[in-house]
């Protein structure tokens, strides 16, 4: 967390309107006015995170458009990775995260969601889109810790079981989040294929992860 | 009252004898047929026979004979995904770099086999009942489709970075939008679903849609001759009702994310609302809950006309089983005669 007072709500404000106004050289200004103060994690847990927290709220709760929450995802993104670039290796190698389209054409959802990690300095494996089968494989072949799933279609949706009762299969403990649009329309859905949470948001999915690193290995 | 009567009485704001009911399912038509849903779409006469079957079984007040959002970039050059179990995808896209939109020319409705196959079935349903059941035809707005030509990432990095191209490619959008839609009004569609959820609040900032998807609208929807209903395919957008009727739309579909009495107020009497059962939840409705729904969508929205009950995304999923449709029906049957009664 970021300590101090009255600097960092400025900061975490500055930055919010340049996101909100998507203002790449303002948010660049922010961020480098904050790496200043601030060691890189803290910028990313105390500035970053809980900005792009709040836009993925505002959108969960019809406030801001997808675009804006693409959009800042993507600005996070790019300058975490080229002003911060440490902070992966300060997170170390737990949890091993990896993200994957099953059985969809659709990428949209994956990419700001992995934007949104890569700017909250989690490594994330890119599956790209993927059949149940060639997944679960992966998965057990990377000992992936936690495996994220994007979907839009509401087929793939119920793929997830397959994903699920393959792992299973094989003893893996895995723990499966989801997301994407038939699982916003129908919030029993993720329970329903055997997924372990469920993110309305790309926020959501850093939000999932973070709390399972900080449970530990399952 | 057939069909027709109801739901032009209803579109002109006065009550008809029961609200109308548009159970919009493509592909149970396969299903009805025993054919995939790949040789169902194959030909027009499958899609006619299943329309037919389906409206028999659902009572439905309308004929849907739409394919799949994909055709239409079929007609552009591009592939189409066909899967057992639910709707056909656009493949890779068509549109891959900026010299592809400088190039793109207006598909002629001759050289595209899946165009054809729609008007088909189109003239072959109007040929079958005649002015007595509407028949709905559907077009991807012009602002919608490049989701699917170029796919969606490629195309929001194209909105927001570069405005001239971007005129162009509305441009030859829209000629081939008003053209496909005038070829169905020839062909006997009734009206024109004009899907444009881009334009949604879900997708787009309102400030951002007024300077480009509206502007498009207002200039597209009075080419088309005919009535054309707006439809967001599930997303948000009670915040742009005067922007839609700004547009001359006589509908708009609404969202289950979103509340129809809401809808009513900000609609006034300038068009009609479609909606606004969750397609995506009712794989699992019981009969209980279809009745719930119903009752639910009638009383916020039914009051006076201007109104029809059908799904909030224009398509019903493969996966809902023919009972909740039946359920749904029966509830419009219980709950759905005008005088609205029992509403307090
Ligand atoms: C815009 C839209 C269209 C456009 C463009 C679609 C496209 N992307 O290609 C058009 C008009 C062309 C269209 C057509 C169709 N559509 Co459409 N469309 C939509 C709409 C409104 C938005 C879809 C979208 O791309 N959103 C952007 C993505 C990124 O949003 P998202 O998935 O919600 O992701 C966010 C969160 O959920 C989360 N998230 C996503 N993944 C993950 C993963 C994890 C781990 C976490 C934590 C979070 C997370 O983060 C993201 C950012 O916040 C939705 C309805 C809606 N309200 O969402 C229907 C919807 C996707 N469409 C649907 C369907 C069926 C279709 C068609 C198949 C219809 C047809 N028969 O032709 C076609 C297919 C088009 C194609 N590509 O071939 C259905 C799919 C569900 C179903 N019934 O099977 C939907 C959900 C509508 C509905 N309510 O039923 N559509």
């Amino acid at each position: 967390m970021l300590r101090g007072g009255a600097d960092v709500d400025e900061l975490s404000s500055d930055l919010r309107c340049a996101l909100e106004s998507l203002e790449r050289s303002q948010v660049e200004k922010v961020l480098e006015a904050a790496i200043r103060i601030h060691s890189p994690l803290e910028v990313i847990e105390g500035l970053i995170m809980p900005a792009l927290e709040a836009v993925g709220e505002d959108w969960t709760a019809g406030k801001v458009a997808l675009s804006q929450v693409y959009m800042s995802g993507r600005i996070c993104e790019d300058l975490v990775g080229r002003l911060l670039p440490a902070v992966a290796q300060e997170r170390g190698s737990f949890p091993r995260c990896a993200i994957a389209v099953l059985c969809d054409y659709h990428l949209l959802g994956k990419r700001i969601v992995l934007s949104v990690l890569r700017a909250s300095g989690f490594n994330v494996l890119d599956y790209g889109r993927m059949e149940a089968p060639a997944l679960v494989a992966r998965v057990l072949a990377d000992q992936v810790d936690i495996l994220l799933i994007s979907v839009l279609m509401l087929p793939a949706a119920l793929k997830v079981r397959e994903v699920r009762a393959g792992l299973d299969a094989l003893g893996s403990r895995t723990r499966i989040a989801v997301g994407g649009a038939p699982f916003l329309f129908d919030p029993e859905l993720w329970r329903e294929v055997g997924a372990d949470a469920m993110g309305r948001s790309a926020a959501d999915g850093e939000a999932i992860v973070r709390r399972w690193a900080g449970e530990g290995a399952p | 009252m057939n069909p027709m009567q109801r739901v032009m009485t209803a579109m002109g704001q006065a009550e008809p004898d029961r609200v109308p009911l548009f159970i919009l399912a493509t592909m149970h038509g396969a299903r009805d047929l025993g054919l995939s849903i790949k040789d169902y779409y194959s030909r027009a006469e499958h899609v006619v026979e299943g329309q037919l079957r389906l409206r028999e079984k659902y009572r439905s007040d309308c004929l849907n004979p739409a394919f799949y959002a994909a055709v239409e970039v079929e007609a552009f050059g591009g592939e189409t995904i066909f899967i057992e179990d639910g709707p056909p995808n656009a493949g890779a896209p068509v549109l891959r770099q900026d010299a592809d939109i400088d190039r793109v020319k207006v598909p002629r409705l001759e050289d595209c086999p899946g165009l054809q196959r729609g008007l088909e079935a189109i003239r072959q349903l109007k040929a079958q009942v005649g002015d007595d059941i509407p028949i709905l035809g559907s077009v991807i707005s012009p602002f919608s489709l490049p989701i699917m030509q170029m796919g969606f990432e490629h195309y929001l990095d194209f909105l927001y970075g570069q405005p001239e191209r971007f005129d162009r490619l509305m441009a030859v959008n829209q000629a081939f939008c008003v053209t496909w839609a005038n070829a169905q009004l020839e062909a006997g569609a009734t009206a024109i679903g004009y899907a444009d959820p881009l334009a949604s609040t879900t997708l787009l900032p309102r400030a951002f849609y007024l300077k480009t998807g509206h502007r498009v609208a207002l200039d597209t929807l009075p080419r088309i001759r005919g009535s054309v209903a707006i439809h967001l395919g599930s997303g948000r957008g009670l915040s742009l009702a005067d922007d839609f009727a700004a547009t001359g739309t006589v509908a708009v579909g609404v969202s289950a994310q979103e509340d129809l009495g809401h809808w009513k107020l900000a609609a006034g009497k300038r068009f009609a609302l479609l909606g606004n059962l969750n397609g995506v939840e009712m794989r699992r409705w019981s009969a209980e809950d279809a009745e719930r729904e119903v009752k639910r969508a009638i009383a916020k929205a039914g009051q006076g006309g201007g109104f029809i009950l059908a799904d909030n995304h224009g398509e019903i999923p493969w996966q809902v089983p023919d009972e909740v449709l039946l359920a749904i029906r029966d509830a419009v049957e219980r709950w759905g005669h005008y005088p609205l009664d029992w509403k307090e």
